[in-house]
This record gives structure tokens, sequence and C-alpha cells, in this order.
């Protein structure tokens, strides 16, 4: 594996597969009632958040946590950046300090890959801009590896925004790595002009790709997009693009319905879809810890086993 | 060949062997500011200087159409003395000085201040382009006629970094300069299709995540202006074409037989979008690097001579404005020192250009389109007996690695850096007196020069 995880591009089908792995062995530890490994410890990992995600802080947090590293929380908010320190300055700082791995979210896409020149530890990417969210799919994947088994020929539909969506890109490139067929369903303004070139297909009616639809990914729309010309109103945005029962009904029985959160009930997705015994929402969060417990052992413990022999 | 030292002896300078534009070694006879004498075998006056420019080539000395010398304003970044060092470095004559400045170019006060430190430094001619705007800010005509009349003898009107997208605007703009044959260069750019725009719109900007900048936010500002320009029978010049499509629609606009004329900048003939791959911004650039395909047709259309001219779009800006998030950056990349190089890499090692051709893109039509070619001393003329002594001895066979650090730019935002681009300026001359030899200045000028300015 490389020594960042900016894109889900840097990730193999071999490395993808390890990380799932060691992320199998690791939710082993969660289930008991001692969660915490010795793997990382004297390690630091500080989690460097330009924007606001507690979700996503908090899951880095217990996951470095549970692998004893030291963990330090740098949040841009009310700090030296908000008073127009540069995002090198600020690597400098952490630099210094000796972090081994900073976790970075960030409003401007390829702020990580940035910051990787200006550090020497392990840069790993929580979401940059409209760019990428590499461990968002990479718990995607876990969680529908959980749930359907191998992901090799299934099919998976990403609906909504994916112009503006960091978690979209990671999808699409680490599913078609691991042989999923992706298909992305979106109005067409809310698409890339060069989406042809992505591993994945594209169809602007939902409807169409139901049935043969094992995993439907669903996207938030932020809400300041419906002032931007992208689709006349929410409510014919929510009719043509929104699952809602008669649409869940109309997939395969088995067939999971995903959400990388937050979600907006009534719009992109109907609460009573989101509640389903199909929707794996609440799973994805909890193995958000898991999946990035893998993420930060292999990109800094790497040789030793996860979970060592004493333990066991 | 370093004999010739600046205001020595009798100022006459012989230079022996040079083939001009390529052709067969020729002797140069530079006396009062013009050539003296075209041949073989010429000899000076005893007192006369020798430069010895076997296997150089003379050029006619460049004329930049499109420069950003941040002088008022952003001394941080470049100043009329470090820009025009650099332009005389990179075989420069003279540069036209955009208006982009603080406080913007845009009243006869401001332009006179930035012809006269132009004058003042020496290296080259300052010819400073003046706003279309008052302050750029696209609602009302600048004193243009006031800029026209100064000292400085604007001719070439500009809001480059902004578009006057208003088409209103543009076509009183485009009207009101034939009064004293005067010019807009337009910077193509349909502002609300570029709302944050970080990256031409395409297949790498769709995996970076970066917003999108559609080639035909260039386009449909260029066709309009062509229509405009048509329409009351106007000059319009387009700066830093970017785009195939933008070839396409200045190449039937000539076909008619208007008015219009366009440049393009050294980086968009070599550079690609592929680049901000690695995030650097110091591959951001307005208009923004394009595809294979758009580089392709650029070259194509600067040798058929549907592209007039090469613009450097010199961008200087401070370290600390390009290392930065992408989005955070400047835009914008430094080119005076390594244009020449750049087309002889992309258009002259290729075949598509011969030195005539090069400066006919580079000297010529740049200095006709800025009306230069009305002054008797202006540089930018053929190099024939009785013309301004204004040229550029140039080494094509030999080849560096660009190094930043030994750029006279205040700035080091290259895009070129480590790259190895062949060629290398030994000497410029600017109305008969050296203002490089040996590729290097000849010290700073203390003073206005002695010789008569062009206006």
């Amino acid at each position: 594996m490389r020594r960042h995880l900016i894109s889900a591009a840097d990730l193999t089908r071999e490395d993808a597969l390890l990380i799932l792995d060691t992320a199998d062995e690791l939710a082993r530890v969660s289930e008991r009632s001692i969660k915490k490994l010795p793997t990382l410890r004297g390690r630091t990992v500080v989690n460097l958040f330009f924007e606001d995600s507690t979700r996503t802080r908090i899951s880095f947090e217990a996951a470095a946590k549970r692998l004893s590293a030291d963990v330090i929380n740098f949040s841009a908010k009310g700090s030296s950046v908000s008073k127009g320190e540069s995002l090198k300055d600020t690597a400098l700082t952490l630099e210094a300090m000796g972090a081994d791995a900073v976790v970075i979210r960030h409003s401007a896409s390829g702020a990580p890959h940035r910051l990787s020149n200006w550090v020497r530890g392990s840069v790993v990417n929580a979401g940059d801009g409209t760019h990428e969210h590499p461990t968002q799919a990479l718990l995607d994947a876990f969680t529908m590896r959980r749930r359907l088994g191998s992901l090799e020929g299934r099919c998976v539909t990403i609906v909504g925004d994916i112009l503006h969506s960091r978690v979209a890109r990671s999808n699409v490139l680490l599913l078609s790595t691991l042989g999923a067929k992706v298909t992305l369903v979106a109005p067409p303004t809310l698409l890339p002009v060069a989406v042809d070139s992505w591993p994945c297909e594209v169809s602007y009616d939902f409807d169409e790709v139901l049935p043969k639809t094992d995993v439907v990914m669903m996207l938030r729309v932020q809400r300041e997009r419906m002032n931007a010309a992208y689709f006349p109103t929410e409510r014919e945005y929510s009719r043509r693009y929104g699952l809602d029962r008669e649409r869940l009904a109309r997939m395969p029985q088995d067939a999971i319905v995903m959400h990388p959160g937050p979600m907006i009930r009534g719009m992109e997705i109907a609460a009573e879809v989101a509640d389903s015994a199909r929707s794996t929402i609440v799973e994805q969060v909890a193995n958000g810890v898991t999946v990035r417990m893998a993420v930060l052992y292999l990109l800094l413990g790497g040789s030793e086993p996860a979970i060592g022999k004493e333990t066991e | 060949m370093s004999e010739a030292g600046a205001g020595r002896s009798s100022g006459e300078i012989l230079i022996k062997g040079a083939r001009i534009l390529g052709g067969e070694p020729q002797d140069i006879l530079l006396k009062d500011g013009r050539i003296a004498g075209i041949g073989s075998g010429l000899a000076g006056s005893p007192g006369a200087e020798v430069v010895d420019a076997a296997n150089l080539i003379a050029l006619p000395g460049l004329v930049d159409l499109h420069t950003h010398l941040r002088e008022p304003g952003r001394e941080d970044a470049e100043t009329v003395a470090s820009g025009t060092a650099a332009a005389a470095l990179g075989g420069y004559t003279v540069v036209h000085a955009m208006a982009n400045t603080s406080p913007v170019a845009d009243t006869a006060g401001v332009v006179e201040q930035v012809w006269r430190l132009g004058r003042q430094a020496g290296h080259c001619d300052v010819q400073p382009v003046g706003a279309v705007t008052v302050g750029l800010n696209g609602t009302h005509l600048a004193e243009l006629g006031a800029m026209a009349d100064s000292a400085a003898g604007v001719r070439v009107f500009s809001d480059d970094g902004r578009c006057v997208s208003d088409a209103v605007l543009m076509r009183r703009a485009l009207e009101y300069v034939k009064a004293f044959d005067g010019v807009v260069a337009q910077h193509a750019q349909e502002p609300r299709l570029t709302e944050g725009a970080q990256l031409n719109e395409g297949r790498m900007s769709a995996e970076l995540g970066l917003a999108g900048w559609p080639a035909v936010a260039e386009e449909a500002i260029i066709a309009r202006d062509c229509l405009l320009a048509a329409h009351v029978g106007s000059r319009l010049h387009v700066c830093h074409v970017s785009t195939a499509g933008s070839v396409e629609i200045v190449r039937w606009a000539k076909s008619k037989g208007w008015q219009v004329t366009c440049e393009v900048t050294p980086h968009h003939l070599i550079l690609t979008d592929e680049l901000a791959a690695s995030y650097d911004p110091i591959y951001k650039v307005n208009p923004p690097l394009r595809t294979a395909d758009d580089v392709r047709a650029l070259r194509e259309a600067l040798a058929d001579g549907t592209i007039d001219a090469v613009a450097t779009d010199h961008a200087p800006h401070p370290v600390e404005d390009k290392e930065t998030e992408w989005a955070a950056a400047a835009m914008g990349m430094i080119g005076l020192e390594t244009a020449l190089s750049v087309v002889q890499h992309a258009m002259v090692d290729t075949g598509l250009l011969d030195w005539a051709g090069v400066a006919d893109r580079m000297a010529y039509r740049p200095a006709v389109i800025g009306r230069l070619d009305g002054h008797s001393e202006s540089p930018g003329q053929p190099l024939r007996v009785g013309a301004p002594a204004s040229l550029t001895l140039y080494d094509p066979s030999v080849s560096r690695p660009v190094d930043p650090g030994e750029m006279a730019s205040k700035s080091r935002n290259t895009p070129y850096a480590g790259m190895v681009l062949p060629g290398r300026v030994v000497a410029t001359f600017l109305r008969g007196r050296p203002t490089v030899l040996d590729g290097k200045l000849t010290g700073p000028v203390s003073g206005a020069e002695t010789g008569e300015s062009s206006k």
C-alpha cells in the first residue's frame, strides 16, 4: 500500500481487499467488552478538520483510540487557521509536533494532496471539497460485502448530486476496482460533463435501473443547489430521483439501501425507507470505525499483525 | 562577444555573422539607434564595438502584447524595472503593460506613470494598456480618449483579468476607440458560466473535483464580439485564445474579412490540464490549461496565421499566493524569460513555423496590432537598413533546464522549472543600445534613455 490514502484510485484490488479483510478481523474486536488494541501505542494521529464534520471526526477518533494511538484534534475554527495561517504553515506545525498520521477534512479539492508534500507522516483524506472521500467508499464496500458477499458483478446504483459528491467519486473508483457494476443516476445537470470517462454507467431514469439494482446508494442534495437552476423544484427532484416505498418495492428482494448521511428525509429518501430493515444506514456508521481502524493500522502499523497473539 | 559594453565609445556596434531570420550569415551595423548596414564583410568606423554572432539567429526585437508588471500596487510580485529586465532577457524590446494594477490604469495619470517608469528602467519600451471600464468594473467606460492622447499614447484597451461581458458596453467600446485607431483586447470569459471556475471543464475537472471552466465560456464571448466588431466596423483583438473552438471562430471571422486578431500564450502551446493532477497551483492560470487536442489546434492556428501573435500573459505572483490549496491560489504564470524557448520547442523544432514566422508572430504583427508600426522609432519592425536597431540575437542550438532562481522576474511562478527547453537569448538591442549581452543584463540603466522614445 502507498504511504497515503488520498484517492480511492490509490488502491489496487489487492490493497482494497486487504483493508476490507483487515476490517473483518478488527470487527471481531468491536464485539468484545474491551475494544482496545495496543497496536498503535506511542503513535500520534492528528485529526485536522477544516470543515465541520462531527460524524467523520469522531469516527476517526474512535478508530485511532481503539488502536491505542494518541489523538490530537485540530479544528480550524478558532485556531490560527481562521486568522489566516496557510495550510503549509499548519502542516509544518504538525510536522514539528511529530504527527505519524494526519487525517484531513478540507473544503478545497486537493488539500490532502498538497498537505502530503509538506509532512512526512501518512495523510488520510477524510473528504476534500468535491473530490474524494475514500474511507467512506471503503466503509460502504465493507457494508455491502457483509450483507451481500463478494461485490464481483453486483449492480450498485448511486443516485443524487454526483457533480458535487466526493462520496460518489470515491465509490465509483473503489467499487469498479472491486468488480462491481456502478450506475450513476441523476438529472443531467448534476453529472460532470466528462462523466463518460468514468468506469461506470449513467442513467437519467431511476425507475429503469431499479429492477437490476443490488445496492442503491442515495446521496444528499444540498439545499444551496436549489437556487442554482440544477433542477426546478425540490418536489420535482423528489418525484424523479427520490427513493420512496414504491420504488423500493420494485427492487430485488435482497437489495439494500445505503446513505452516507446526513440525509434529508422526504427529499432524496422517504423516512420509512430510511428506517426499513433493508436500510444499512446505521450499520454504515458502525462500520466506519472498523474500516478506519484498518486504514490507520495498515498505513502506520504495517507489518505486525493487527491483533496481537496475546489478545486472542 | 563581450566587447560591446553599454554606452562605451562611438555607440556604433558591428554584429558579425548573424543569421537574420535564420538565413545566411551577415554583418549588421548599428549606428545612431538605427540599422546602418547589412551585408558581408561590413566594416564599422574604428571605434565600433564588435559583437561576434556566429551561429546566432537575429530576430527583430520581440513585442509582447500582454504583460502584467504589477506596478503600481503589487510591487512584491513585480515592478516595472524587474518585469522589463525579465522582458529584455527574453528578447523583448516592447511590452504592453496590462491595466489591472492598483490603482487600475484607467486614467491618463496612471498610464503616464507606468510609461515613465518604463523609460526610467530602460530595459525595454513599456506601452501601457488602458482599462476599458472604470476600475475594471464593467459598468462605465474609462476615459479612453484621455489615455490615447496622453504621453503614453495608449492604443490597446483591455479589462484583462475580467471580461467586458455587457454586450452594449462592449459595442460602445469597440465603436469609441475607432476615433483614435485603438483596439479593444477582450479577455473572453462569460462570467456566469465560470463562477468559481478552477480548471478546464472536462475529464480532469471531473476527476479532480474542481469546478469546471468550460471552453464554451470563452468561445461564446469570442463569437459575440466578432459579430459586434463586424457590425460596427471596428477592430477586435482577442487575448489568450485557448481552445480549438476559439480558433475556429476566429478563422471564420477572418474569412469574412472582419478586423479580428488574436493571441496565444506560450503555455497554452505546450501544457495541458493533465498537469493539474498534482493539484500544484503553479499550473493554475486563466484561461485554464486545456487538452492536448486544443494544444494541437492552437499550434496549427499559429502556424497558419489564424492566431496573429504569441503573447506571454506574464503574470507574476509571490510564493505564498501559489503555495496553497488549488482553489485558494492566484491564477497565472510568468513567461517573459521562457517565451522564445517555448515557441522554438513547440513551433520551430516541430517544423510548424520558421524563424521568419516567429518574427512575424512575436514582433511584426503584435507591433501592428498595438499600432506601434506608425512610429519610426518603435521596435518590432523588419530588420532592414534604416529601421530602428532593435533586435535580438538568439542561439537555438543550446538547451538548458529552466532554473527559476536565475530569473530576473521578482516572482518564481514558472511552470517550466526543471524542464529542459531549447535556445538562449544572447543579446537584445533597443534602438542600438544593448540591454542584454552574453545573456546578461547590461546593468541597471539610470535615468531616461538617451534615444528618442517611440512616442
